[in-house]
């Protein structure tokens, strides 16, 4: 049990970080950003250059992750998302968009950084033991401390920041927010910003855990709808929740029904359309949008 | 006015150098072989491997005046198809080659990829060389399938009973994938290592193919405590992480595999846990390199930055195309021919040292011959570097 739950935190961890960023986006633009995935694996391939394979301490390659994924992002923003915004207010254009950036991005992943997982050093060496009741190697324990402080870190800026407060009040009422003073292409810009860096971040942490390679977007993406699914699209509380509850269900899952089969993941996407079936705004969002 | 000068005498230049370029490769005809396979997403590795070592072939020989065919020499020409992993996507490129004319084709890289375009290949007078398992595929009546690669089921066995017999292996514990190949090769694996007298402790943990978190998954099956933890058609992208994920959970035992894996992957995603991990492998190790292997191996790195060592075994399929078509210039538009010259066909085998032969093996499998005679050769993993552990020949 007790190793249930430390998987369960540390899993719930790393999967909110990854939902961050993608619900941060959907809630200011109103974009599924189906190249989400895509930007943790560019995070990912960013640390394993600059740690990896130049041996560049591991905090600087970490924050050239988050710069990097950030002026993509506001580059994305600026020059392709908000032009589309403007002249098309077809939803499914920026889906559409969204596609094909991912396309472009495994291309430009396999161009650059080519077909094989990659690896970095260990961060820490060693294995906490408590008596065979939990097992958890130092470097999980310090990745899922740093996302755990991350996380609030996030949280702390969206709460007290000005621009924190800012992005809030796009997020609520974009109207609203422009009739109140907020410069809205602006701070759609940061958003986006922040969105795209957040998964640079998160790929940059995971990367000394789990390794990195070409074909992780996708099916990264996807888990990350499915914590956005479960906590409410757009509610930053909500895709924290959306990931500790998908952590644990895939834990609890993965120790207590492996005798079964792979059935853990099966009965996730069951249990999740009966909650949707239910409760289709999730956990913490609204049925009005 | 000078700037349209330059523009003109850039254009010019251009244009001389392309229809250079033309003139070279219009010298001789092309003779085109086929890749269709999966060169995205996550299993990328395998396919994309399997299109650089026909490509880096392909390349050195037109470099070095073309093959001769009967009388005629060819520069080879390597028409690819991403099929994605997809069944539909590997019909579609089994048609897009019947179009082309091409009647030798390597891949699928999987087994419902290779089932689907059996049909396809039949209809159409085409020879594909899958890397999929399923002995359908290779038994009478299917004869247009040969088999590119040693099977689990053959390697398997090799493996396992050399852990018993020389190390002492007395339990088993199987992980697998939650897709068909590695659950048919898990199939195969315990079917084995029961035949063998060894004691199956655990056989059902399973993961999905983008799980990047093994921790989960490994901890019940540790508890089972076995001799030996095979990872079952484990894909190269997820080997480091279960192999480091099962030694971080106190594992001492073997680890083992019958899949060709990647020593810079495993370098770099499990370090020294890495040490002693088994796996199959093709004729790179020094042991049994020869020079032509070193060289292929150097071209490789040149022409795409970075080898990969699973393309030790899949240098093999455009090689005994090639040879076989050499030996009989018949079959160069007529599989027919081609399946006549298989029975009795012998070349040497340019990638290793000694006297091995290219030839086609299968009858103790298959009842026919329909494989190529790739090495068996097991390594282990030491110190970012792959040993060769034994060598076996398979039929």
């Amino acid at each position: 049990m007790e190793q249930i739950l430390a998987n369960g935190i540390y899993l719930g961890a790393q999967y909110a970080m990854i939902a961050l960023g993608l619900t941060l986006i959907f809630a200011l633009m109103n974009v599924l950003n189906f190249a989400h995935g895509q930007m943790y694996v560019l995070g990912g391939f960013v640390t394993y250059t600059f740690y990896g394979q130049l041996g560049w301490p591991f905090a600087f390659a970490l924050l050239m992750s988050c710069i990097t994924l950030a002026v993509l992002g506001a580059l994305i923003e600026r020059y392709l998302f908000a032009p589309v915004i403007k002249r098309s207010s077809r939803e499914e254009s920026t889906m559409l968009l969204a596609a094909g950036l991912a396309f472009l991005f495994d291309a430009m992943i396999l161009l650059l950084f080519g077909e094989k997982q990659r690896g970095v050093p260990k961060l820490v060496d060693g294995v906490f033991n408590w008596d065979f009741r939990v097992i958890m190697p130092y470097d999980r324990i310090l990745i899922g401390a740093l996302a755990i402080v991350s996380i609030v870190a996030f949280i702390l800026f969206m709460q007290y920041s000005k621009t924190g407060r800012a992005l809030r009040a796009l997020a609520q009422d974009r109207s609203a927010a422009q009739l109140m003073g907020v410069n809205v292409d602006r701070y759609s810009m940061v958003g986006f910003a922040l969105g795209a860096m957040l998964a640079g971040l998160v790929g940059g942490l995971l990367v000394t855990i789990t390794g990195v390679n070409l074909g992780m977007g996708g099916p990264t993406s996807i888990q990350a709808f499915i914590m956005v699914m479960i906590g409410g699209a757009g509610v930053i509380s909500g895709a924290i929740a959306g990931g500790i509850i998908l952590g644990f269900l895939e834990a609890t899952g993965l120790a207590l029904l492996s005798q079964y089969g792979d059935i853990t993941y099966l009965l996730i996407f069951v249990s999740l359309m009966i909650f949707l079936a239910i409760r289709p705004q999730g956990l913490m969002g609204k049925p009005w949008g | 006015m000078k700037r349209r000068t330059l523009f003109k005498a850039s254009a010019a230049f251009a244009l001389t150098l392309s229809l250079q370029a033309t003139t070279a490769w219009a010298e001789l005809p092309v003779l085109k072989i086929g890749f269709v396979g999966v060169t995205s997403g996550p299993a990328a590795a395998w396919g994309i491997s399997n299109q650089r070592s026909m490509e880096t072939r392909a390349a050195w020989i037109n470099e070095t005046g073309g093959y001769t065919i009967g009388d005629t020499t060819y520069n080879i020409e390597i028409v690819s198809f991403d099929d994605q992993k997809d069944p539909k996507r590997a019909i579609a490129g089994m048609e897009k080659m019947a179009q082309e004319g091409i009647h030798y084709v390597v891949g699928p890289n999987v087994d419902d990829g290779a089932a689907a375009v059996r049909p396809v290949a039949e209809k159409n007078g085409i020879m594909y060389f899958p890397y999929a398992f399923p002995k359908e595929l290779y038994s009478a009546p299917a004869s247009n399938a040969i088999l590119g690669m040693v099977a689990n089921y053959q390697s398997g066995p090799a493996i396992y009973k050399y852990l018993r017999d020389e190390k002492g292996v007395k339990t088993v514990g199987f992980v697998a994938a939650n897709e068909s190949d590695p659950l048919s090769q898990r199939e195969g694996g315990v079917a084995a290592a029961k035949a063998l007298g060894l004691e199956v402790v655990s056989d059902n943990a399973t993961y999905q193919v983008n799980t990047t978190d093994f921790m989960p998954l490994l901890t019940p099956v540790m508890r089972t405590r076995p001799d030996l933890l095979v990872l079952s058609g484990v894909s190269p992208a997820n080997a480091p992480q279960l192999v480091r994920s099962a030694r971080e959970l106190g594992f001492e035992g073997f680890i083992s595999t019958e899949t060709a894996q990647d020593a810079t992957v495993l370098r770099e995603g499990a370090g020294d846990l890495a040490n002693g991990f088994i796996s199959v492998g093709g004729a790179s190790t020094p042991e049994i390199a020869s020079d032509a292997m070193k060289e292929f191996v150097d071209r490789y790195t040149e022409m795409f930055g970075e080898y990969n060592d699973e393309s030790n075994t899949k240098v093999y399929a455009l090689e005994y195309i090639l040879e076989t078509l050499k030996a009989n210039p018949a079959a160069i538009d007529d599989v027919e021919e081609f399946k006549k010259t298989i029975d009795t066909f012998e070349a040497p085998n340019p990638y290793m040292k000694g006297d091995a032969k290219l030839r086609y093996v299968g009858m103790t499998s298959f009842g026919q011959k329909r494989q190529l005679a790739v090495p068996l050769v097991v390594n282990v993993y030491q110190d970012g570097e792959f040993e060769t552990l034994f060598i076996a020949e398979v039929d």
